[in-house]
């Protein structure tokens, strides 16, 4: 930190953590030095959808969001919001084709 | 317009404060201490003013010299440190503690009999809330092996432990105490932990070959005084009024004079007639030679004959004020200064506690009496009504989860919005109850002067960081040390 000198311990931890998030995961619509801004995770695929667009909304993204939840399943693995391809629920997307079309398709998984 | 241009930002909770000459926050909602350079404190001082939103300070910031990537770089700085928040910010409650939160220290009342009359004793005196008929006077062997062995069990893998004896008159047991130092270093060294003892006394029956036991065995001995004669005598006296400084002065000659391995303490009881603090130090740490001298006022209920005017409170607090000056001296001269009140809060302050509960008593220490019940701290001891249960059955979980869940920062609402929270936590359970019936009370007799006192130590804090920091980084080693 530029402005604030810490001078006690506690002081040090917060500043670690923000450092830490100022070096590692920021997001989308934090402001940015530099810029383009290059997200990482599930965007390394570059799938949209899973985040905002610039007005805060979803509407202008460029995939519905019901896409995002098969993207984020199938594509990189989300732990708290969708099914667990890898390990519980393989098959939970066999019967979804496509996405946009078969999405009721996707069941409820219990636990 | 998007979501941060439009944000408005308001100060977080902090207290700021001043100390050599440059300017400091204390963020209450983490305990942390900042140094500001003159753009946060313009920062800060301009939100003090009002709320502002994001766009418009930049605005200024921009206006007043700042690139505009510097002026972002500081908002968001402070933003993300909470120093600045915006929108409504509801309270965070603190965490409860860990369940099966480890026992680290365990308080031996190992007799609950003394051989002076202290006429403001919270043991035997006005207030007194000991409930002792039919109990044991002394402890036993049994019971004092049941409680080591209790807290080896009880402190889980913590590798240091620590036992302190207490009384009544601690050496009116003094050989179960040697009994009990010799078994706990046997079962601690079988569980692969390391013993720390200490113990508190009146100093009255100190002898050569106890010192030098105290001495062999590194026991921390804090002695229970009031200052020179004309004081001590006022009101620790013997059961036939006879006062005990002349007893007790050249046995703690002898204790300070031949125990040269631990620091030596006294902790003086602040009452009527009894607050010249200044003259009271002197005495104890020049004359008598004690390391470190600390002062309490005493803990009454309501008007006693000897508790402390509130004209009488205030000229304790500018005598306090005084000496925490001479602290600052000594620390920016890399020298200590036995004054512990300063100490101790300084020690608090390197860490940046931020406290559920005012004190350890209830979770990290217990208290036990000489019967085996186990009390939240000594000063409960043989109190039934707040005993957590005996030795031979370990803690009653539901009766000290009632103690801590009372005595939790997030139940005194007065404390909620005071500053110096993190530090106090609404202060002791037993003068909460003494004062107020209810442990779980916030002490709100003392608030103004424990806020006092904490922005006192804050602009030493401060001082000590700005002029001489390496002093800070040694006093934090010493610290862990004891």
């Amino acid at each position: 930190m530029k402005h604030l000198r810490p001078v006690n311990k506690k002081a040090h931890r917060i500043d670690g953590m923000i450092t830490g998030v100022d070096e590692d995961v920021v997001a989308l619509q934090q402001a940015q030095a530099q810029r383009p801004h290059v997200p990482m995770g599930c965007s390394l695929a570059f799938s949209p959808g899973w985040e905002v667009d610039a007005g805060g909304g979803t509407a202008g993204l460029c995939q519905p969001v019901e896409r995002d939840v098969y993207d984020c399943y199938v594509t990189c693995f989300w732990p708290a919001q969708v099914a667990d391809h890898l390990h519980n629920s393989p098959d939970w997307a066999s019967k979804c084709a496509v996405a946009t079309k078969d999405w009721r398709k996707l069941d409820m998984v219990s636990p | 317009m998007n979501a941060i241009s439009s944000r408005a930002y308001k100060l977080g909770e902090l207290h700021p404060f001043e100390g050599g000459d440059r300017r400091f926050i204390y963020l209450v909602t983490a305990g942390a201490i900042f140094e500001l350079d003159g753009a946060a404190g313009k920062l800060i001082d301009r939100l003090s003013r009002a709320e502002t939103t994001h766009d418009d300070l930049i605005k200024e910031l921009v206006a007043s010299g700042y690139p505009e990537a510097d002026a972002n770089e500081l908002i968001g700085e402070m933003y993300r440190s909470r120093v600045i928040v915006s929108g409504e910010v509801g309270r965070t409650p603190l965490a409860e503690p860990p369940a099966d939160f480890p026992l680290q220290t365990l308080v031996m009342n190992i007799t609950n009999q003394c051989n002076l009359s202290c006429t403001y004793c919270y043991e035997f005196g006005a207030d007194k809330i000991a409930t002792p008929a039919g109990k044991a006077k002394y402890m036993d062997l049994e019971t004092a092996r049941a409680s080591v062995d209790f807290l080896m069990k009880s402190s889980a893998d913590r590798k240091g432990v620590h036992i302190t004896f207490f009384g009544g008159e601690t050496l009116m047991n003094f050989p179960l105490l040697k009994n009990v130092v010799a078994y706990a270093r046997e079962t601690g060294a079988a569980h692969g932990k390391m013993v720390d003892f200490s113990l508190t006394t009146n100093a009255t029956l100190l002898t050569p070959q106890i010192i030098e036991f105290l001495s062999v065995n590194e026991i921390g001995v804090t002695v229970s005084m009031d200052g020179p004669p004309e004081m001590q005598d006022k009101r620790r006296v013997y059961k036939n009024g006879r006062g005990s400084y002349a007893t007790v002065e050249p046995r703690i000659r002898a204790l300070i004079a031949n125990h040269r391995t631990r620091a030596i303490t006294a902790r003086v009881t602040l009452t009527d007639g009894v607050t010249d603090v200044i003259g009271i130090y002197r005495h104890l740490k020049d004359d008598i030679g004690f390391h470190e001298v600390g002062f309490a006022p005493v803990t009454t209920s309501a008007k006693t004959s000897y508790t402390i005017s509130d004209e009488d409170m205030r000229n304790v607090v500018k005598q306090f004020h005084t000496l925490a000056d001479e602290w600052l001296d000594s620390a920016l001269r890399g020298m200590s200064h036995g004054f512990s009140n300063v100490s101790d809060t300084i020690g608090e302050l390197i860490q940046g506690v931020n406290k559920s509960h005012p004190c350890g008593a209830g979770l990290g220490l217990v208290g036990v009496g000489p019967s085996g019940d186990i009390s939240p701290c000594h000063r409960f001891a043989d109190a039934d009504a707040h005993s957590l249960g005996n030795i031979k059955d370990g803690i009653d979980k539901e009766k000290q989860n009632d103690f801590l869940s009372r005595g939790h920062v997030n139940a005194k609402y007065d404390c909620h919005t005071c500053w110096a929270r993190p530090l106090c936590a609404g202060g002791c359970h037993h003068e909460a109850f003494v004062r107020y019936g209810d442990t779980g009370h916030a002490n709100l007799h003392y608030c103004d002067w424990i806020r006092d006192w904490t922005n006192k130590c804050l602009e030493i804090y401060g001082a000590i960081s700005a002029i001489n920091p390496t002093f800070l980084e040694k006093f934090a080693e010493r610290k862990a040390l004891t």
